[in-house]
């Protein structure tokens, strides 16, 4: 098993080292770089910049060398020093400004993944059992049409009808009277009322698609001759069900986090901007309109890291949970 | 079969021959003389749902073809005294200062009142004030396809100058209708430029992959691993964000078609790949081998026909995720941008909560487009798929 895990390990460094690259291109991407704009910004209002601070960014990040070699540069500084350039446009440290950013990401995904096995599981256990039933085919409906809404038109959509009909801004993940406040009951339970909607709305195209595949694997399933068997031998029907292929069918539960996790955390990036939450997306926008590079390159890669341990996980509880994997 | 179908047949049916009964209305040598694609479409046609869907398509890229012909005005055109003004009802009598009504297509006209609160004006339907409506009516001159001038819409107020506004107006006055009509030869074009980008890509990498197997396979997989584990919206906003201000709407189009498509192509890599791998070593490909077949002539001529259903599927399914990233960026304001209408364009009025609670048409009528199209693809894409392979189940 630590084998495996080992391997897999390893197997995941040229991807990461893909997803470093296409980030660094994104970098590379505009033309000019942002410190020479903001120079010529800042001299046009007539403010100066130290010219040995210029000099310094400049040799620290490669700025005037070759493509290469600036990649090599901002690489080595995120390996050896955690440093993954400088934004010009907050005038910091990359790192400083990300790590909250990149938490509370990882948080709403997180929470929506759980909503999505959570009303998941008992829909799609329910639409297999009865199939063709009135309750299964609204189901399929709502699911339908949860993967043909966008989720950005799904956040308008709520949140015209919260303000027409509730009178209440849905934006953000506090209420204002809480944004600065310390942590109290009262300001968690303020998060928690923000947070079901984003949750909501980033959770229904990952909920749909899973009851799909939960219906048609525990389907094949239960057509299998060991049912039968199950059935013949006189075994309560929630044993039948439960027992064996329910098991079985579980299997795409636990490989969804490999999956599922790019489609929420590209979901959690245009709804927070859209309802302004304070995650990765809203900053990410703002860095690259500003053209601030070394920020948004570095949010897409770790974005892209974020997801990559999601399949880490999910292949080795894969194996863990099935030893034909392990084994094969 | 479900095992609640075998115990439920009676014991009449049972006692026959063990074979599967034929299904009623089918001919037997017809369909053993019938060429694949005839059975793809004849499996295909069952499928109610995917056929409406496909009906569906069908009229969106017609409305996208002949856009400037059915629209009833140009989607610049703005009127500054019908800012915001809410959709009308199409009528169909008209009641005649006699007491009779006769048939007359029209829509009603608006009056002003100043809100005194709020001190804005609001729009009320003026049940007094007839716009008579026709079909084939003269209107603002336009070229079709920039090629033939003509000045017939498809439906319109008979007096061009009458108010005629079927789902509103937006803040500067145009016809949402209108615009949203030119947007649907834009989204959808999109989709479908974007896709044969795609399919070209996806197919050459995949066949690659799964004709030679070793290294290539590797290099090619690793490669669809990497962009497929990246989260496409940032990576989308990331390409966007780089296309320069100065460029023109049609350089814009072409960048942001080639940016969609350039994330997309790795499921059909993969469906390929796969298939390739399956049909690699068939009797059919290994005989065309014998005889002397080239390479490509055993790509082109033998194994990529025999799954052309199956890239069709694929291809059906990913145009829905093309438009979605279309009207994505163009809603954040980094994708197309006004002059062009498409929807994601249209969408972008709708960003603020406050223009929504005024106007919700602006809202509604768009993101039911891409709702719509969203759907038709999916339906249509599933039918496909399932039809795609008529050999089996």
């Amino acid at each position: 098993m630590a084998g495996y895990i080992l391997r897999r390990i390893l197997y995941m460094i040229p991807t990461l080292f893909g997803m470093s690259l296409i980030s660094f291109l994104i970098i590379e991407l505009p033309p000019g770089d942002y410190l020479t704009s903001l120079l010529a910004t800042m001299s046009d209002s007539g403010q100066t910049i130290d010219p040995a601070q210029v000099e310094l960014l400049k040799s620290i990040y490669g700025l005037d060398q070759p493509f290469y070699v600036q990649y090599f540069k901002w690489i080595w500084g995120i390996l050896s020093r955690g440093d993954f350039g400088y934004s010009f446009e907050w005038n910091q440290p990359v790192s400083k400004l990300i790590w909250e950013r990149m938490g509370s990401t990882l948080l709403i995904s997180i929470l929506s993944l759980v909503f999505v096995w959570v009303v998941s599981f008992p829909i799609g256990l329910y639409s297999a059992v009865k199939r063709h039933s009135i309750g299964d085919h609204v189901f399929t409906l709502i699911g339908f049409l949860g993967l043909a809404i966008p989720n950005f038109i799904l956040a308008l959509v709520l949140m015209y009808v919260a303000f027409a009909w509730l009178g209440q801004s849905v934006g953000g993940l506090y209420s204002p009277e809480f944004a600065d406040a310390p942590w109290s009951w009262d300001k968690f339970v303020d998060l928690l009322a923000h947070l079901w909607i984003p949750i909501i709305i980033i959770g229904s195209s990952g909920t749909a698609a899973l009851i799909r595949i939960l219906r048609a694997n525990l389907t094949d399933e239960l057509n299998k001759p060991y049912v039968l068997t199950a059935r013949a031998k006189g075994l309560p029907e929630h044993e039948v069900v439960l027992i064996y292929p329910v098991r079985i069918a579980l299997n795409p539960f636990v490989s969804a986090l490999g999956w599922v996790l790019p489609h929420l955390v590209s979901g959690v990036t245009i709804v927070a901007i859209v309802l302004n939450l304070p995650t990765a997306g809203p900053l990410l926008f703002r860095a690259l309109v500003s053209q601030d590079m070394y920020l948004a390159g570095s949010f897409i890669l770790l974005l892209s890291a974020l997801t990559l341990v999601g399949m880490l996980v999910s292949d080795v509880l894969l194996a863990l949970l099935d030893p034909r994997i392990r084994l094969g | 079969m479900s095992v609640s179908d075998t115990t439920a047949l009676p014991l009449a049916e049972e006692s026959g021959p063990a074979i599967t009964p034929l299904r009623k209305g089918t001919d037997p040598m017809a369909t053993a003389a019938a060429g694949p694609w005839r059975l793809v479409a004849r499996k295909l046609v069952r499928q109610k749902l995917a056929m409406a869907a496909g009906a569906m398509i069908v009229l969106l890229y017609l409305v996208a073809l002949f856009c400037e012909v059915i629209a009833p005005g140009l989607p610049e055109t703005s009127r500054a005294q019908y800012t915001f003004a809410p959709p009308q009802r199409l009528g169909l009598f008209v009641n005649k200062p006699d007491g009779t009504s006769t048939f007359q297509l029209h829509v009603k006209g608006y009056r002003t009142e100043i809100d005194k609160v709020a001190l804005r004006r609001t729009f009320v339907v003026d049940e007094t004030r007839i716009v008579p409506v026709g079909f084939f009516v003269k209107g603002p001159a336009y070229t079709l396809w920039g090629l033939i001038p003509m000045d017939t819409h498809l439906i319109g107020p008979l007096r061009p100058s009458d108010p005629m506004y079927l789902l509103g107006t937006d803040r500067l006055g145009r016809d949402l209708f209108s615009r949203l009509i030119y947007g649907t030869r834009v989204s959808m074009s999109i989709g479908l430029i974007g896709v044969s980008l795609s399919l070209m890509l996806g197919v050459v990498l995949g066949a690659l992959a799964g004709f030679y197997g070793g290294w290539v396979d590797m290099l090619i997989g690793r490669l669809v691993e990497v962009v497929s584990a990246m989260p496409t919206i940032p990576l989308w906003l990331g390409l966007a964000a780089a296309i320069p201000v100065t460029w023109s709407p049609l350089q814009v189009y072409f960048v942001i078609t080639i940016i969609v498509s350039l994330l997309a192509w790795t499921s059909l890599a993969r469906e390929v790949r796969g298939r390739f791998l399956a049909l690699r070593n068939e009797d059919f490909v290994t005989a065309a081998r014998l005889d002397g077949s080239r390479e490509r002539r055993l790509i082109f001529r033998h194994i990529l026909p025999s799954l052309t259903s199956h890239i069709l599927a694929v291809v059906t399914l990913a145009i829905p995720t093309m438009i979605v990233a279309e009207t994505s960026l163009s809603f954040l304001g980094i994708g197309l941008k006004p002059p062009v209408v498409s929807w994601g364009v249209l969408l972008q009025d709708a960003q603020n909560v406050r223009t929504v609670a005024t106007a919700p048409w602006l809202l509604f009528w768009p993101a039911a487009a891409v709702v719509l199209a969203v759907l038709s693809f999916n339906f249509f894409g599933d039918g496909l798929r399932d039809a795609a392979d008529p050999y089996h189940g």
